[in-house]
């Protein structure tokens, strides 16, 4: 398993300082500082109902957080719907359960955003589509709809949507969570590669071979926090909170 | 234990099923007679059936379709059972125009109501060129020229109006949407409001089509402006009224929850008379608002709460992933709804749409209570109440049963196969 090259540049993504989120009377992210460079590939975990999902969410405001500040690419994320607007045009999401939208085509889905947000002509719009539908591997289902494809083939349609928007930052929540397992191979390749040209990626995943081979950061939270980060390689071998240890005896234990 | 490996070595041939098994026989069996019930109550339906074809269909065989009167019909009936249909060629064109239509008129509805067809057409057929929507866009004013007579001037500034204010809006909207919404109603309504008192004035003596009063409007021709005129405003009103119910703005959201339930909690007939009466004292009092306007504003009132229900079930229906991912590719909220949401929405609302759009049309003919002579109106009144036709009911009110069930039932054979070519879910 060969590791991906890392080129990481000192240009921030995203920063997020002191940031702090309540569902109510809920404290679900607490005192969260998380700094991400240019090319950065970030893989998040932690138990269930920790808050991973959440915190990423934050970055492109499907979630308003009520204290501290995240700035993505130089933009801040306030309640300003215009800068809103722009950052999630940046910033691409993939969910775990796709999402795609089930009475467009695949290519439509593709072209949707590319053609209404960008102002891309159609023409240019649908040969991108195609340029990243080939990417995921799957330029002979354009014409069909989402719900005529298996589920990992509609990961891949999902990740090339996003893709289509050309962003700079890529968000992932349990991109895997939702499949067979032999579908889950075919999405991360895919992750893979997109991870070798450079992007920057923070990824909720419980694949640890594929934090192992990909991230050059991997980020612990439990209970809101941030409890532990460091390299795949030290967090693996050596990690240093109990909650930490505990967590990777479960899911590495079995 | 016995050996139990087992290997065929010959395929066995492929063999017809038994003769029973065949054919209308099986059919029969199958679904007629497959137990002791099933064959009693086939048994029963059938002679129902036989029964009711031995009573009808003589009586509408032997119907007499020309004479003058029901007294008339009576003679040559000479007391055999047997329909009066002449009462529908006689009255004919009462019970499709009105009493008071102008005869001499009738081809002008009669247009309207072909052209009709053509506006619907690409609206309701969406494979067909788009622009084809263009005729949609100006049908109505063409329809109530054509219907309404008078001066062409009107339905031409009412129209003009429109486009003016679309391009206002159209100016304005890349900067902001409420500047250019408000500004293009704003230039519509200027338009609107000079022209009434220019038009009078410069309006000719004798128009091309000489003008027809709303009050002689009636007939079944009545039921279907109320019916297109109400179901095609009271769409994009429930619409509106769903998403303002959906809405995180409190003072929208409500104003459409206090309307809807309002509404609905009050009975169509209420406010039919309300229309009749109480609505004529809201507005100045030689004020040309008609009795028709006020009933369509009414009618439609009352379905959009309806179907702003029917459409926020639909709205509820959608996945919440649906929603995030159209906000997480930047789509702005008006995108997301027009894009995303909506089409999915309207599709699972399909046939609450149409169930509310069927019933409304039926409920046009409630307007016969506030003494508008629509089909039935004119059935139950100036029909039944002259002397020549006192008296015969089933065929009047067989006839308008067929027209509206002709309707209702393109309306619900249109929303299936709209729910067919729509399935692109492929579940
Ligand atoms: N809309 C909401 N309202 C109230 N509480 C919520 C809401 N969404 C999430 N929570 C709570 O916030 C906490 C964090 O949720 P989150 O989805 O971020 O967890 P997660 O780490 O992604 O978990 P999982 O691994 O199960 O996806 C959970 O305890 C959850 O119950
Ligand atoms: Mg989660």
């Amino acid at each position: 398993m060969a590791q991906v090259k890392m080129e990481v540049s000192d240009e921030v993504a995203i920063s997020i300082n002191n940031m702090n989120k309540w569902y109510g009377s809920f404290h679900v992210l607490r005192d969260i500082d998380l700094n991400v460079n240019r090319g950065e590939r970030i893989v998040i975990c932690g138990p269930s109902g920790s808050g991973k999902s959440t915190l990423i969410r934050c970055i492109n405001a499907l979630e308003e957080h009520q204290r501290g500040e995240i700035v993505v690419d130089g933009t801040l994320l306030s309640s300003d719907v215009k800068n809103i607007d722009k950052i999630r045009s940046e910033v691409g999401m993939v969910f775990q359960h796709f999402n795609l939208f089930p009475h467009l085509s695949i290519l439509e889905n593709c072209t949707l955003a590319p053609i209404w947000v960008r102002k891309t002509p159609k023409k240019d719009a649908d040969e991108t589509a195609m340029h990243f539908l080939e990417k995921v591997k799957i330029p002979e289902q354009a014409n069909k709809y989402p719900g005529q494809l298996s589920g990992g083939q509609q990961q891949r349609v999902a990740i090339a949507r996003s893709l289509c928007m050309r962003p700079r930052i890529m968000l992932f929540d349990e991109p895997t969570s939702a499949l067979d397992p032999e579908m889950i191979k075919e999405v991360l390749d895919t992750m893979i590669e997109l991870a070798e040209e450079g992007m920057t990626m923070l990824v909720v995943t419980h694949e640890m071979g594929f934090a192992r081979q990909v991230a050059n950061r991997v980020i612990f939270m439990d209970q809101g926090q941030i409890v532990e980060q460091n390299e795949p390689e030290s967090f693996f071998k050596n990690p240093q909170s109990d909650r930490t240890k505990l967590f990777l005896s479960q899911i590495l234990g079995h | 234990m016995g050996d139990v490996s087992f290997v065929r070595t010959q395929t066995l041939p492929e063999m017809p099923p038994p003769v029973a098994e065949q054919g209308i026989v099986k059919w029969l069996r199958e679904n007629l007679f497959s137990s002791v019930a099933s064959a009693i109550l086939t048994i029963i339906a059938l002679w129902a059936v036989y029964k009711f074809t031995a009573f009808a269909l003589p009586w509408i065989a032997s119907g007499v379709w020309n004479t003058e009167s029901l007294a008339a019909c009576r003679n040559v009936l000479d007391g055999a059972r047997g329909a009066c249909f002449s009462v529908l060629t006689e009255r004919w064109n009462q019970l499709l125009f009105g009493i008071s239509y102008p005869a001499e008129h009738y081809w002008r509805p009669t247009v309207a109501f072909v052209l009709l067809f053509f506006a619907a057409a690409p609206v309701l057929f969406f494979d067909l060129p788009r622009k084809f929507l263009i005729f949609t866009g100006v049908y109505p004013f063409i329809a109530y020229w054509l219907i309404w007579g008078g001066t062409i001037l009107s339905p031409a500034i009412a129209l003009a109006g429109i486009i003016m204010g679309y391009f206002v809006y159209a100016k304005f909207i890349k900067s902001s949407f409420a500047v250019a919404f408000l500004g293009g109603m704003a230039v519509a309504f200027i338009i609107w409001i000079l022209s009434g008192y220019i038009v009078p004035a410069i309006a000719p003596e004798n128009p091309f089509f000489e003008a027809v009063p709303s009050r002689n409007m009636g007939g079944f021709m009545l039921n279907m402006i109320l019916g297109t005129v109400c179901v095609s405003l009271s769409l994009p009103l429930g619409i509106v009224l769903a998403l303002g119910r959906q809405s995180n703005m409190p003072v929208i959201k409500i104003i459409c929850v206090f309307f809807i339930e309002f509404i609905r909690g009050v009975p169509l007939i209420t406010l039919l008379f309300v229309a009749n009466v109480v609505l004529a004292y809201f507005f100045p009092p030689d004020s040309n608002i008609d009795l028709i306007l006020r009933v369509i504003i009414m009618i439609t009132l009352f379905s959009a709460a309806y179907i702003a229900e029917v459409i926020r079930g639909g709205l509820a229906a959608l996945p919440v992933g649906q929603y995030e991912a159209a906000d997480s590719l930047g789509l702005d909220y008006a995108q997301a709804m027009r894009l995303i949401i909506l089409p999915q929405a309207l599709k699972i609302s399909i046939p609450g749409i149409v169930n509310v759009s069927v019933g409304l049309f039926k409920d046009t003919t409630l307007v016969s209570v506030i003494s508008m002579f629509d089909l039935v109106g004119a059935i139950r009144g100036p029909i039944l109440a002259a002397t020549e036709w006192n008296g015969v009911y089933w065929e009047l009110f067989m006839f308008a049963s067929i027209l509206f069930f002709l309707v209702c039932y393109s309306i619900s054979q249109y929303s299936q196969w709209l729910e067919r070519r729509l399935a692109t879910d492929h579940r």
